[in-house]
């Protein structure tokens, strides 16, 4: 009987935190209702009145009021690897597995050290590259016009941040130094990229460039575009390690230099590994940003995994069910993009604590 | 030679001519290269083309516009687009941002739990999934004969939503909404800016109705000069045949940008309120409500005001994220800057000069959004005399 003891401070608590005035009555009750009434709905449509196989195909689905899961059954492989032959798909699926363990692994404090961190991320890019590519170990060449679905996004993710994240450091200490016309024009460089639409750096790079440039010079549109979206990630990314670094105390690099070490050092070994603890959480918030805008690349034509997606249901009989491949396609972006966003925030937090 | 390299004067002068050298030399070179290469292709540059006919239309446009008319125009109606969307969306995402914002901070753990759940839904899912999936839905509305009928005034039809309008040219209806915005955005500077601070309460009261007023009926002297000629002042839709008529049309094209920038926005904007809320000192409120204010006056004196001060500046930098996303229109259709512009590319080739057009127009918006938060932000500011802790 430890049940009657428990009872009526339950009956309390619930009457203290959400009876306690009328208005918070009413607010419960709204908000209780809403939330209710969502999971209901949700789970129903999702669970319970769902179609899950296609081996009836989509008439199966126009039966039932809840959701057609089965145009995913039908189509994942679409959706997740776009074109890419049928036979080495699962090179495509090892490839994007690759960049899940590097993210993990990048995620633990044992390997924040500058090498670890570069071996992890240029080895993931060059397995994750070869996987895909082909060509060795008796894998057939598969063509970068091939890729598509989720692990085209990935690469475009991944190469924009390869490329994106040296190009920041340089263009953070640039807009730092000391000379006034080399730190003067860095920031209007980069100030006028902050300013612009993605999408119009990616129209640039990816449309407009070719017309400007001769034929010799113009290279791959893909690499061209991703060639903007990195320039695009610097900008962005070197006005956080730029506040990073404003927060290393100046007496640090004052006393590092009267003790005559020397200006690459005294950077490498000094002023970075502070200042990237510093813009940590800043970082993992412009990655997930960054994460999210590969999806921009549909517009100047790309088969990413939301082009995909669109291919997956606008053809054959399963035109009405849009709904179920956008939430499968959100579902994806939210897994990566929520847990990374709740990592960060971790961080924070324990930072903060260390601080005090 | 060594000597002059250890010379420190000489060496920086050296570097910064090379490094700014070298940037005016790419730009130089790509200008020069791309002339050559569009004039093999017998395209001459120069602004001339502004004025030539562009011989396509425009989907949506708030002013008259043909195809006819010349390059300059569509300019404007794509510029007029992006900021009529721009408007729309900001104000609806800031009313969702708030609602939800304010849920996040309530004492009640069930507010709370629904104002994150819509956060971390609508943050974490990419724009241009939500602007794809929302075009997909109001374009599957039944057709106009079967459309959603709201009590006999509002129609909802795969064409778009109907609604009543009035008789109005597009240009005149914009010009009064933004004088009407302007008037609230006066009374809400009024309210909070260090000049009238030591105005006494009753005449600022009525100074704010009299802007309130003036506002109003600028706003309507705008509609009634843009009217259109023989017809009556507000129009109802009704089905006539196969289509609506009467009425105002939101495209869904419009419709499906503005509620994913409202919703998207929405969830941002959520988060901006939330921290505000949070920066307000604990201190600060337990001492109002130690001088015995009301709930109602700890909200509206003590902590939406330090909240204000503390969120617009983050707030602004969303604003100009926001009108950014506009651009995101071109995937569905809907004709904004962005999209006239790389449309013109396509048709006339006047690659470099509309690059530099879509260029400037961006950099204009958003130094000027930017300008105007930053007075506000200034105007509203805790200046010297008030910062006592």
């Amino acid at each position: 009987m430890t049940g009657d003891m428990g009872r009526p401070s339950i009956l309390a608590m619930l009457r203290t935190r959400y009876f306690s005035t009328l208005g918070n009555a009413i607010l419960s009750i709204i908000s209780f209702s809403i939330l209710a009434l969502i999971t209901w709905k949700v789970l129903d449509w999702a669970v319970f009145s769902a179609v899950f196989s296609a081996a009836n195909g989509p008439e199966a689905c126009k039966a039932v009021d809840g959701a057609c899961w089965a145009v995913i059954d039908a189509r994942w492989r679409l959706i997740l690897f776009g074109l890419y032959p049928h036979e080495e798909h699962w090179r495509s699926g090892l490839a994007c597995g690759v960049v899940v363990l590097m993210t993990v692994l990048s995620c633990l404090p044992y390997f924040w050290n500058g090498r670890s961190i570069s071996i992890i991320w240029i080895g993931g890019f060059l397995a994750f590259y070869f996987l895909m590519k082909g060509g060795i170990f008796g894998m057939p060449v598969v063509d970068e016009q091939r890729w598509g679905g989720l692990s085209l996004t990935v690469f475009i993710f991944l190469t924009t941040v390869l490329v994106g994240t040296p190009l920041s450091i340089l263009l953070a200490l640039l807009r730092r130094s000391e000379l006034p016309w080399i730190s003067g024009v860095t920031g209007i460089i980069i100030d006028s990229v902050r300013s612009l639409p993605l999408l119009t750096i990616l129209f640039a790079f990816a449309v407009v460039l070719p017309f400007l440039l001769p034929d010799w010079a113009s290279g791959d549109k893909l690499y061209r575009a991703i060639l903007g979206s990195a320039l695009f990630f610097a900008a962005y990314q070197a006005e956080i390690i730029r506040g990073g670094m404003q927060g290393v105390p100046k007496g640090q690099e004052e006393a590092a230099k009267s003790l005559g070490v020397r200006y690459r050092h005294r950077i490498q070994r000094i002023l970075l590994p502070q200042a990237f603890k510093n813009a940590l959480p800043a970082t993992i918030n412009q990655f997930v940003i960054t994460f999210k805008e590969t999806s921009l690349f549909i517009i100047i034509g790309f088969f990413e995994i939301l082009a995909s997606g669109n291919a997956a249901y606008g053809t054959g009989n399963w035109t009405f069910a849009f709904v179920e491949v956008y939430a499968f396609i959100a579902l994806i972006y939210f897994a990566f993009v929520f847990s990374l966003s709740r990592y960060g925030a971790f961080l924070e937090r324990r930072m903060d604590v260390g601080d005090q | 030679m060594l000597s002059a390299w250890n010379n420190i004067k000489l060496r920086n002068a050296v570097l910064q001519i090379l490094y700014v050298g070298g940037f005016v030399a790419l730009i130089v070179t790509l200008i020069v290269m791309g002339r050559t290469n569009l004039q093999e292709q017998g395209i001459i540059s120069g602004f001339d083309f502004l004025w030539k006919a562009t011989g396509w239309e425009v989907s949506f446009s708030l002013i008259e516009f043909t195809s006819r008319d010349p390059y300059w125009l569509v300019l404007v109606v794509g510029l007029l687009n992006t900021l009529f969307l721009g408007v729309i969306g900001l104000v609806l995402a800031t009313v969702i941002g708030v609602i939800i914002g304010m849920a996040r901070t309530s004492a009640n753990d069930l507010a709370r739990l629904l104002g994150a759940t819509y956060v971390e839904i609508f943050r974490n899912i990419p724009l241009i999934v939500q602007v794809f999936f929302w075009y997909a839905v109001v374009t599957r509305f039944p057709g106009p004969r079967q459309a959603i009928n709201v009590g006999d005034s509002l129609f909802l039809s795969s064409r778009g939503l109907y609604a009543p309008g009035l008789n109005i040219t597009g240009l005149s209806a914009f010009l009064g909404i933004v004088a009407f915005l302007t008037g609230l955005g006066v009374i809400v500077w009024v309210s909070s800016a260090q000049q009238f601070r030591r105005m006494e309460p009753a005449r600022k009261s009525r100074l704010r109705w009299l802007i309130l007023l003036v506002a109003f009926v600028v706003t309507t002297v705008i509609f009634w000069i843009g009217r259109l000629p023989d017809t009556t002042l507000v129009s109802m839709p009704a089905l006539k045949g196969l289509n609506f008529r009467g009425g105002i049309r939101v495209s869904t094209e419009l419709s499906a940008m503005a509620i994913s920038i409202a919703i998207y926005g929405g969830a941002y904007i959520a988060e901006i309120v939330r921290g505000g809320f949070k920066s307000v000192g604990r201190g600060q409120i337990e001492a109002a409500q130690s001088v015995g204010l009301t709930n109602w006056q700890v909200f509206s004196r003590i902590r939406f005001p330090l909240a204000l001060r503390a969120m617009l500046p983050i707030l602004a930098n969303q604003y100009v994220w926001l009108i950014k996303a506009t651009t995101m229109g071109i995937a569905i259709g809907f004709t904004d800057f962005f999209m006239v512009v790389s449309t013109a590319i396509n048709q006339s080739g006047q690659t470099l000069e509309l690059l530099g057009i879509l260029m400037g127009g961006f950099l204009i918006i958003n130094f000027t959004l930017a300008a105007v938060l930053n007075r506000i932000n200034r105007a509203i500011a805790l200046k010297g005399d008030q910062l006592r802790t």
